[in-house]
This record gives structure tokens, sequence and C-alpha cells, in this order.
């Protein structure tokens, strides 16, 4: 209960558990972990709210991954839940606007802070798919199963991540 | 297996809620739910992440060989190429650091309240990755098939049997671990 409880565990302790997971996940379910396809998904159901399904079913992206409602769809539900139970069993759940190291760098405008989530989640959204995943997909489920692409996807996300947080941070901030 | 595929898939899904469950709390039990926390290891100031990632590999790596070993599991493997895997990790890259999340750590964000990740982050990626679906026949086209990689695998790629890259993997990963706790960072 205690440790249920803690605010933060070692990340040796927690990535070791992680590690497990993937594999009972693949063992039991067929699947390793991945969560940029189920925002594909969700942003087409949204389309045919506006356009209708038959149209968004009939574009060649959806004809190759059909619009439906798939494993990584409730995976990513799961990951808000278990982040959520994680705060609430430590005591440390809050609504915020604006991470603090955010704050220090651009100032505590909470819309500033929107505006520029929203432009780095489109190249997040953009990328991930483009690249056929997420650090959690290419990362986490590729690299162990030795996955070339795996490995050269997430060399390029975190050197270019790297590469543009020092330029944002050290050198126009 | 059952006979009855709606009651599979209905276990099927229930799977994945569980595994997303566990995923998301051992994230915010590790510290990378925050984005202080992640522009820190994009600063190289705070390891965190790649603690965090490092040990979950490992494990990973040894425990799925294992299973494949006994015949338990398949690997999902696919071929990258420089027009899909370089080209999109490097646009993600640009993201990741404007963000401050990746597409999990940003579900794990919105469950312990982070507003911006949810109003900006999950609605930007939204509008990424359907900008993606749209643009999908032209990227495809242009670009996906450009430079394929020569193997899906490591030991593919290297011509060695999977447990010696496996050993050697292991022993870098943990080296590196050790190093890296040990030179006060």
């Amino acid at each position: 209960m205690n440790l249920l409880g803690a605010t933060v565990w070692s990340p040796y302790m927690a990535g070791a558990g992680i590690g497990i997971l993937l594999c009972l996940s693949l063992l039991l379910s067929n699947r390793v972990f991945g969560c940029s396809a189920a925002f594909t998904g969700v942003a087409g159901m949204i389309e045919s709210l506006f356009r209708g399904r038959k149209a968004v079913e009939e574009k060649p992206y959806f004809r190759e991954f059909p619009l439906r409602v798939e494993w990584q769809w409730f995976f990513v539900f799961g990951i808000v839940i278990g982040a959520l139970m994680s705060t609430i069993l430590s005591g440390t759940f809050a609504i915020s606007w604006i991470p603090p190291a955010f704050a220090l760098s651009f100032g505590d405008n909470s819309l500033t802070r929107l505006i520029i989530a929203l432009c780095g989640g489109i190249l997040v959204g953009l990328g991930a798919r483009w690249a056929w995943g997420c650090p959690s997909s290419h990362g986490i489920s590729g690299i162990p199963q030795l996955s070339l692409a795996g490995f050269i996807a997430v060399a390029c996300m975190f050197a270019v991540g790297i590469g543009t947080a020092f330029l944002v941070f050290r050198v126009l901030l | 297996m059952s006979a009855n595929l709606h009651e599979n898939k209905r276990v099927h899904l229930l799977f994945g809620l569980i595994f997303g469950i566990g995923f998301g709390f051992l994230l915010q039990k590790g510290g990378v739910t925050s984005y202080d926390v992640i522009i820190g290891q994009l600063l190289l100031t705070d390891f965190t992440v790649l603690k965090l990632m490092l040990s979950a590999v490992i494990v990973a790596m040894i425990g799925l060989h294992l299973l494949k070993y006994l015949g338990l599991v398949e690997f999902h493997l696919f071929r990258g190429s420089v027009g899909s895997t370089v080209i999109g990790g490097c646009i993600f890259g640009i993201g990741f650091a404007i963000l401050g999340f990746c597409p999990g750590t940003l579900a794990g964000a919105v469950g312990t309240g982070q507003m911006d990740a949810l109003l900006g982050g999950v609605v930007g990626m939204l509008i990424g990755t359907g900008l993606f679906a749209h643009l999908f026949p032209e990227i495809n086209r242009r670009f996906m098939d450009r430079g394929v990689f020569p193997a899906d695998s490591l030991p593919e790629l290297l011509r060695q049997p999977a447990w010696a890259v496996v050993l050697v993997m292991v022993l870098m990963m943990a080296g590196f671990l050790y190093i890296l706790e040990n030179s006060g960072i």
C-alpha cells in the first residue's frame, strides 16, 4: 500500500515493470505497446461526424487500416486511467495548465502554452504516423524485438528532439 | 481458441485496457508523465526517461526472446525505410521538444490533470494524425519506399544469432546505466 501511494518510484523499478507488462501483453493479447495509431482512428471517427462515415472509410488510409474500435484505443484510454489512479493513490492529482519548466522559460500565460502544445502535438501526430510508430511502439516495443526500424526511429526522434530542445531553450531563449 | 468470437473480441479489448492501465500507472510512478522531466531529458539535465526506457527495454528484450524461444509468441517486426522511419522520426523529434511529451506520456499527463496536454497536445495529435491519414496516398507514393532498410531486425542485418545480439545489447545497455548512475547525474 505504501508503494502504491508513493509519489515517485525509481525509474529502474517502473521501467522493469513496463518490460514485464510488455511481455505479458504479447503473450496474452498478441499485441505490443503503441499509441499513435489510435489517435488516427479517433481523428477518423471525429471526421466522420462531419463528412459521414462512408466518406472517411473510402479514404485510402482507412481502406488499408479499417476504422473500428481497436485494442489500442482501450490501451491509450487505459494509460489515462492508470496515470489518474497513480496520482490519486499518492494524493498528487491536480489540475494544471502550465508546466513549471515551461513557465520559467516562456512566462506563465496558459494560452501561450496551449498554442505551443497544439503545434507540437500536430508535429508529433504527423511524425509518429509517418514513421509508423512513436517511442512506445518503436522504442519500448520495437527495440526489445531488435527491430532495425525501432533503433533508427528512436535515434532520430531523440537526436532531433535534443537538437530542437537545445535550439529553443539554449539558443533562442 | 474459443468459437465465440464476440466473447474473444471483448476479452482482447479488455486486455488492452488492463495493459494500458498498468503502463499509465508505471509511466506516472516512474516520473515521465511530467513535461519538466521530458524536457530535462532532451536538455540532458535529467536522465529519468533514459533510465526508465533502458530498464524496460532490457527486461523486455530478455523476456520476449525467452517467450519466442519457448514458441509462445511471435514477433511483430516490419521493414522501415529512410523515407518513412527517418523522415517521420525527425518530424516527430521537432514536435517532441515543442510539446514536451510523446503520445504515451501525453495520455499519462492527461490522467494527472495537465490540461495543456489534453486541450493542446491531444487536440494537436488528432489534427496531426488526421492530417497524415488525409495526405497518406501522397506521402506513401513520394516517401515511404525511399531507401528501404536492408533488414527487419538487427540479427538479420548483422547475420548473427539473436541470442548473441541480445547478450551484447543487454551488457551494453546495463553498462551504460551503471556508468550513468555512477557519474552523479
